[in-house]
């Protein structure tokens, strides 16, 4: 099993026909997702990659049963791209699209309130690399080939150190159910915490590796409920050690500027609740596997 | 992006909130010459820049003639203002602004921030006006007010009023108070604001409230729709490089360290940093690249951070995604042939087609220092800092 999604979850493309919806398009259907359709106002009719486009979401879903959605829409009409899909009735919108207005994300979250909690539909991103499940299926922007299949999850807000943590934990002959990036802005679609829920009910899931970065309160806020609720081994990191005080390092949400936001300070919270902190950026691979030589159940069959 | 006091004034004064009759200068004469046009007996000269706590640090001097105003404009301009929070270096005095002292009875306080953890806008108030917020919140924090506005409403009227009432006003006070509460409430929704405060916001004899200080900062990705608030902006507000790179579109962020640091991905650019420093380096800068590293951008950057005359090695690592490594390496190598590159490099490159980026560094004949691993690349760009590793 993985979570969000596998081999058979229909997905559309909204902004398919531009460069780079064209381009990740190709590449997510080259690694074996199933790529349902394309939506671009005004074009709708025509096709794209030998998939048909439509003008608007709620066609697309209408006409090929999409669930899943992903974004590859300026960041101005972006916010728009969301609610649209997420009126559509899918179930899961990844958002590619660094750089949109936080007050427009203030308004995407409030819009999804609009729906019960079972209809409510899970966003990841915006501004992240997206989710893949290895050997299955590919909703983002990252290299395929860096990902084994196996049985540890990962959630990271940086694209590239995912990609880091993933080429490492493949050196180590470790491989993932599902690696989601969650995203560098100052307010996400979705958590560290909602996907530590799925983990710990994915039967297939075994560990999960989080990666942070300083600023915002999801890192402490998942380290609680880690604690509370998570049956799993969790293994933690935090980027920016280094970072200085009140500046903005790339990342729209990568700032210090509150009690709890540093590197430091969020390590601290996160071995105060029970998880596993990697050392430092190069031994996410040994880390995860110590993790999963030491767990109980090993040493008892062993 | 943060703007100038009198900036955030004027667009403040726009949205309804009242200032003091003010008018910026660049020059003592402008300086004089705005206190002839504000007219009034007295007068407050304020350094402009992008930091707070100026009173403290001499950058806001109160003057009660002409002879005064000129004096102050000319110690504060074109001077370096250091405060708590600019740093040992300063900032800049490029500008003053002459504004018309106002007798007042209480000072209060009035931010506004976008929060991240209830993902809406935070109204803050206290009677405690005139210090820092901080302060406030760790010595009494029973004196914050706090109202959260709902996205799909806004901000409304009894939510200011509650404020207003908390905040021991008489009912003619309160009047003024509340349109300034929802007038400043619409200059920070409208302008995509990220953080307004005005410290203090002060009860005038007439009962009216008076905003004598502001501070607002404003979101980058938004600036694309608020023009306005975009041609505010002040490039000598920052770090020269700072500035150079932005013109480029590179994020860079100048730190005080002897290992430049050019990698691709703003969570990797801080794991670096943070590797170098476990190395036992200390790292230049934090320098995202971003997805699409071409040669001319690994140029750029590779410019940019030898332009820092600390940097004794400089550390490339790039993790190929969309990106692919022999396109990179061609990039170091094109950059190598304009730059002078007098200090050691170290490249690791990893990802999509490591194994031609590898060759074409190889055989570029180009001095350089490779690695294959994040630790490896990390120590040593370290040990080549401290000249115990050369290509």
């Amino acid at each position: 099993m993985s979570i969000l999604i596998d081999e058979t979850t229909p997905v559309v493309v909204q902004g398919m026909t531009g460069d780079k919806g064209t381009f990740h398009a190709k590449e997510m259907i080259a690694y074996g997702t199933n790529v349902v359709g394309g939506v671009t106002p005004g074009k709708g009719g025509g096709s794209h990659l030998d998939r048909p486009l439509f003008n608007t979401m709620k066609e697309a879903v209408k006409a090929t049963g999409a669930t899943t959605t992903i974004t590859f829409v300026a960041p101005a009409f972006c916010a728009d791209a969301i609610m649209e899909a997420a009126d559509a009735g899918v179930r899961l919108i990844c958002s590619i699209t660094d750089g949109i207005p936080a007050q427009d994300m203030m308004r995407v979250k409030r819009y999804m309130m609009r729906y019960p909690k079972d209809r409510r539909p899970m966003m990841v991103g915006p501004n992240c690399a997206g989710i893949i499940s290895p050997a299955k299926a590919m909703l983002g922007i990252m290299p395929g080939h860096i990902y084994l299949q196996g049985k540890v999850g990962v959630i990271s807000r940086s694209g590239t150190l995912g990609y880091e943590a993933a080429s490492q934990m493949k050196a180590k002959d470790i491989g993932i159910t599902t690696s989601v990036g969650i995203g560098g802005d100052p307010i996400n679609g979705s958590s560290f915490l909602d996907h530590l829920a799925l983990f710990e009910e994915d039967p297939e899931t075994e560990a999960v590796l989080m990666i942070g970065e300083i600023g915002g309160p999801q890192e402490a806020e998942a380290s609680a409920w880690i604690k509370d609720n998570m049956s799993k081994p969790v293994i933690g990191f935090v980027a920016g050690l280094t970072a200085p005080k009140g500046r903005r390092m790339g990342h729209a949400g990568a700032i210090i500027s509150a009690a709890g936001d540093s590197a430091a300070e969020k390590a601290e919270i996160m071995r105060a609740c029970g998880l596993t902190v990697a050392p430092n950026p190069s031994e996410f691979g040994s880390t995860v596997a110590g993790v999963l030589a030491s767990r109980p159940e090993r040493r008892a069959s062993v | 992006m943060d703007v100038h006091e009198y900036q955030a004034k004027e667009l403040l004064a726009s949205f309804g909130v009242p200032v003091p009759k003010g008018a910026v200068a660049f020059s003592p004469d402008q300086a004089v010459y705005a206190a002839t046009e504000l007219g009034g007996w007295n007068w407050a000269v304020k350094a402009q820049i992008h930091a707070g706590a100026r009173g403290k640090a001499g950058g806001i001097r109160l003057c009660k003639t002409y002879h005064e105003v000129r004096d102050a404009a000319q110690a504060l301009l074109g001077k370096r203002l250091v405060t708590i929070q600019t740093g040992p270096e300063g900032k800049p005095v490029q500008r003053v602004y002459i504004e018309v002292a106002e007798p007042f009875d209480r000072e209060l306080y009035l931010g506004y921030v976008l929060d991240r953890k209830a993902e809406r806008i935070r109204v803050i108030a206290s009677q405690r006006g005139g210090m820092e917020i901080e302060e406030i919140a760790r010595t009494e924090p029973d004196a914050i007010l706090q109202v959260v506005v709902e996205p799909a409403v806004g901000l409304q009227a009894f939510q200011a009023r509650e404020l207003a009432f908390q905040l021991g006003l008489s009912i003619k006070q309160a009047q003024s108070a509340v349109s300034t509460i929802m007038n400043a409430y619409r200059a920070f929704r409208d302008c995509d604001a990220t953080m307004l405060e005005i410290n203090p916001l002060v009860v005038a004899k007439n009962d009216r409230v008076l905003a004598l200080d502001a501070k607002m900062s404003f979101d980058d990705n938004a600036l694309f729709r608020r023009h306005n608030v975009a041609d505010m902006h002040d490039p000598s507000q920052q770090d020269p490089r700072e500035a150079q790179a932005a013109e480029h579109n590179l994020n860079y962020i100048g730190l005080d360290g002897e290992i430049g640091c050019i990698v691709n991905g703003a969570g990797l650019a801080m794991a670096t940093m943070d590797m170098i420093k476990h190395a036992g380096g200390t790292p230049a800068n934090f320098l995202d690249v971003g997805g699409g590293a071409s040669p001319e951008r690994i140029a750029t950057a590779l410019k940019l951070v030898l332009s820092d005359a600390k940097v004794k090695a400089v550390l490339v690592n790039i993790f190929a995604g969309i990106n692919r490594c022999d396109w990179v390496a061609k990039g170091v190598v094109q950059a190598c042939e304009t730059v002078d590159v007098k200090v050691p490099l170290v490249v690791r490159l990893a990802g999509t087609n490591v194994e031609e980026g590898r060759k074409i560094l190889a055989e570029s004949g180009l001095k350089l220092i490779t690695a294959d691993t994040l630790a490896e690349a990390a120590e040593k760009a370290v040990a080549a800092c401290q000249g115990r590793l050369a290509a």
